[in-house]
C-alpha cells in the first residue's frame, strides 16, 4: 500500500517508531492530488498543476500528519469561504476550537480546504460557488454533501482523513455514498466555536476517516468542553480507541420498520439486510421496532434548520467580511450584496426560514415544528430505553447523478430522509460502508446510539469492519 | 398553505435579499411544493406537546464577567470591504 493510501493510525505508529518521515506522506499525498484532483475536484483553490508540490510549504507544516478540513471551519490565515461568493477570500482571524485542538494533538492543518454545497445547504456538493465536487467510484454521480469534498478528499486518497460538519446528515451521507466512515457526535459533544453557523441547534463538527480506529481517534482529539460555546457540554472524553476489537455478543440493536419502506431502493435494502444479518452472526439482538414519528423529521427539518439559517445568515451584509455589491444606500448595498453573493438554494432557505419566523406564521411552522421535534426526540427517548443502538441504511439510495435533483428543491430533502432524525433528536451516529451496488456504487450502514454514547458506536462498527472488508476496497480513478 | 409573490417579495426584504422578477417567479412554485410537503405536521395533535428549541438540558449559560484580550482593530480590520482608520465603511445613511 502507498503512503497516500494508508489510515492515519498506521502512520502514526510508523511515525511513533521512527519508520516513517512524514515529509514522504506530503510528497505522496501531492502526487496523488496531481494525478486525480482534476477529476474529483475535492478542492478549493486548488492550484492545478501544483507546481511546487508539498516543498513550498514550510518544515514545521511538513513535519505533521496533515487533516482535510470542511471549508466552514475557521482556519486562521487559510481561506474559509463556505464555498460561498459572499464570504469570498475570507482569511479567519482566527481558529475553531476544532482547530486549535488538532493543532495541540501534533497535527498539521492541510493548506486547500475541502469542497462542500454553499453554506452546508445541499446534499450533492452541487450547491459550491467552485462548482461539484465528484464521487471517486463514478465521476459521473455526487460524492454526496454537504461534506461532499470531505469525503471525496478521504475516499480517493487525496486526504489521510478529514473533517466535516453534519447538520441533517452532511457528513454521514456523503461518507455513504464515497464508502468511507463518517461520524456526527452527539449534540455538545463537540465545540461549534469557529464553525460557520447553519442551524446552531443541530450542527456538530465530526471526523470522515478510511476505517472506525481513524474515526475513533479523531473524535477523542475534537471532542470536550468549551467555554467559547456555551451548548458545548462538560463531561468527559473516554479514550474511544478502548472499545475497539471488544465483542458484540447480546448487544441489543433496534431495527426501526419505518426506514425500510417505498422509496428505498431494492438493492440497497438488500446489501442493509445483509449486513444486519452479519451483526447477527456476530451475536448480536436484533428486533424490529417503530419510530412513528420518522416520517415527520424531513418537514420538522426544513422549519427549524432554515429558521435558524436565516438568523444565522443574516450577519452576511457586505459590511465587515466578503463580498460587497457597489451601491448608493446601505439598504440597497445589504440587498444587492446579499443577492449577488448567495447562491439560489441560500437564498431559498433564508426565504423560506424567514417566512416560517415571519409575523402571522411563526406559530403555524415555527412552533408546530418545535413541538413535532419533542415527539421525534420521545421516539428515540423510548427506543434506547430498551435497546443499546439502532441501526439504518445512511441513505434510501447509492449516489445519485449529477443533475439528477438539482431541479428539483423537494427530491434533494428528501435524500436526507434517514439521517436528519438523528439531528432533530440529538444522538450520535455513524455511517460505514456495508456493500456496493452492481453498479459499483458504495451503500453506507447507519448505526445511532444513546446521547454520548459514541463508544457503543465504534464498538459495533468496529466489529464490523473487522469482519468485512468492504473499507479496504479503493476506487480505480 | 399557499404562499404568493407578493408574500415572498415582503418576506424577501425582510431578509433583505433583492430578486429579479424571474426569480420570484421560480421561487414561488418551489416554495409552494415546499410547504404543501411541510403541511404534513398539520397532521399531528399538538396542543399538549412543549416545543424543543435543542435537546440539551442547559439553559441560560452564564459566565463570570472578566474583562479578556479582544482581537486587535486591524486584525479583524482585514477582511473588511471598506474601512477608514479603526472603522468600517459603509455608503451614507444620513443625509
Amino acid at each position: 500500500m502507498e503512503l497516500h493510501q494508508s489510515s492515519a493510525h498506521s502512520l502514526i505508529k510508523e511515525l511513533k517508531n521512527h519508520t516513517l518521515k512524514p515529509q514522504a506522506v506530503w510528497d505522496a499525498l501531492y502526487r496523488r492530488i496531481q494525478q486525480a484532483e482534476p477529476r474529483v475536484k475535492a478542492y478549493v483553490r486548488c492550484p492545478m498543476p501544483l507546481a511546487d508540490g508539498a516543498k513550498s510549504l514550510a518544515d514545521e507544516v511538513t513535519a505533521k500528519i496533515p487533516v482535510t478540513i470542511k471549508d466552514n471551519i475557521c482556519t486562521a490565515g487559510l481561506p474559509t469561504e463556505c464555498c460561498s461568493r459572499i464570504l469570498e477570500n475570507f482569511r479567519p482571524p482566527y481558529d475553531a476550537t476544532v482547530i486549535r485542538k488538532l493543532k495541540e494533538n501534533g497535527l498539521a492543518i492541510f493548506p486547500f480546504k475541502a469542497n462542500m454545497d454553499e453554506f452546508a445547504f445541499g446534499s450533492s456538493t452541487e450547491n459550491s460557488f467552485f462548482g461539484p465536487t465528484r464521487n471517486p467510484w463514478d465521476i459521473a454521480c455526487v460524492p454526496g454533501g454537504s461534506s461532499g469534498g470531505s469525503a471525496a478528499a478521504v475516499a480517493s486518497d487525496e486526504a489521510i482523513w478529514a473533517l466535516g460538519s453534519d447538520t441533517g446528515g452532511s457528513i454521514r451521507q456523503p461518507a455513504s455514498f464515497c464508502g468511507v466512515v463518517g461520524l456526527k457526535p452527539t449534540y455538545g459533544r463537540v465545540s461549534r466555536f469557529g464553525l460557520i453557523a447553519f442551524a446552531s441547534s443541530l450542527d456538530q463538527i465530526g471526523p470522515i476517516t478510511k476505517d472506525v480506529e481513524d474515526a475513533a481517534i479523531l473524535t477523542g482529539m475534537i471532542s470536550g468542553y468549551d467555554p467559547l460555546d456555551s451548548t458545548s457540554v462538560n463531561q468527559p472524553v473516554p479514550d474511544y480507541t478502548a472499545v475497539l476489537g471488544q465483542e458484540i455478543k447480546g448487544i441489543k440493536i433496534a431495527i426501526p420498520q419505518e426506514y425500510f419502506i417505498s422509496g428505498m431502493d431494492p438493492e440497497v435494502k438488500e446489501i442493509i439486510q445483509v449486513a444486519i444479518a452479519q451483526l447477527k452472526s456476530l451475536g448480536a439482538l436484533t428486533q424490529q421496532v417503530t419510530l412513528p414519528h420518522t416520517e415527520y423529521a424531513v418537514p420538522v427539518y426544513y422549519i427549524i434548520a432554515t429558521a435558524e439559517a436565516s438568523s444565522n445568515l443574516a450577519r452576511f451584509d457586505g459590511v465587515q467580511y466578503g463580498y460587497r455589491a457597489p451601491a448608493d444606500n446601505l439598504l440597497q448595498m445589504y440587498k444587492l450584496t446579499r443577492a449577488q453573493g448567495f447562491g439560489p438554494e441560500a437564498k431559498r432557505r433564508i426565504i423560506l426560514g424567514t417566512f416560517a419566523l415571519s409575523h402571522g406564521y411563526y406559530d403555524a411552522y415555527y412552533l408546530r415544528a418545535l413541538k413535532v421535534r419533542t415527539l421525534i426526540k420521545q421516539d428515540f427517548d423510548r427506543v434506547f430505553g430498551e435497546f443499546d443502538c439502532v441501526v439504518t441504511p445512511t441513505s434510501p439510495t447509492s449516489a445519485f447523478k449529477i443533475g439528477e435533483k438539482a431541479t428539483d428543491p423537494l427530491q434533494m430533502y428528501l435524500s436526507d430522509i434517514y439521517t436528519i432524525s438523528v439531528n432533530l433528536a440529538g444522538i450520535p451516529a455513524i455511517s460505514i460502508p456495508c456493500g456496493f451496488t452492481r453498479q459499483g456504487l458504495p451503500v453506507g450502514l447507519q448505526i445511532m446510539a444513546k446521547p454520548f454514547n459514541e463508544e457503543m458506536l465504534f464498538k459495533v462498527a468496529h466489529a464490523f469492519e473487522r469482519n468485512t472488508e468492504w473499507h479496504k476496497l479503493k476506487p480505480k480513478l | 398553505m399557499s404562499i404568493d409573490q407578493d408574500t415572498i417579495k415582503h418576506v424577501a426584504h425582510l431578509a433583505r435579499i433583492e430578486l429579479e422578477e424571474q426569480e420570484l417567479k421560480r421561487l414561488a412554485g418551489e416554495l409552494y411544493a415546499i410547504l404543501n410537503f411541510i403541511d404534513k405536521l398539520k397532521q399531528l395533535d399538538v396542543e399538549q406537546v412543549k416545543p424543543s428549541s435543542h435537546i440539551l438540558p442547559i439553559s441560560n449559560v452564564l459566565r463570570e464577567d472578566n474583562p479578556g484580550v479582544s482581537l486587535p482593530c486591524q486584525t479583524v480590520l482585514e477582511n473588511a470591504p471598506a474601512k477608514k482608520g479603526n472603522f468600517f465603511t459603509v455608503p451614507k445613511i444620513i443625509e
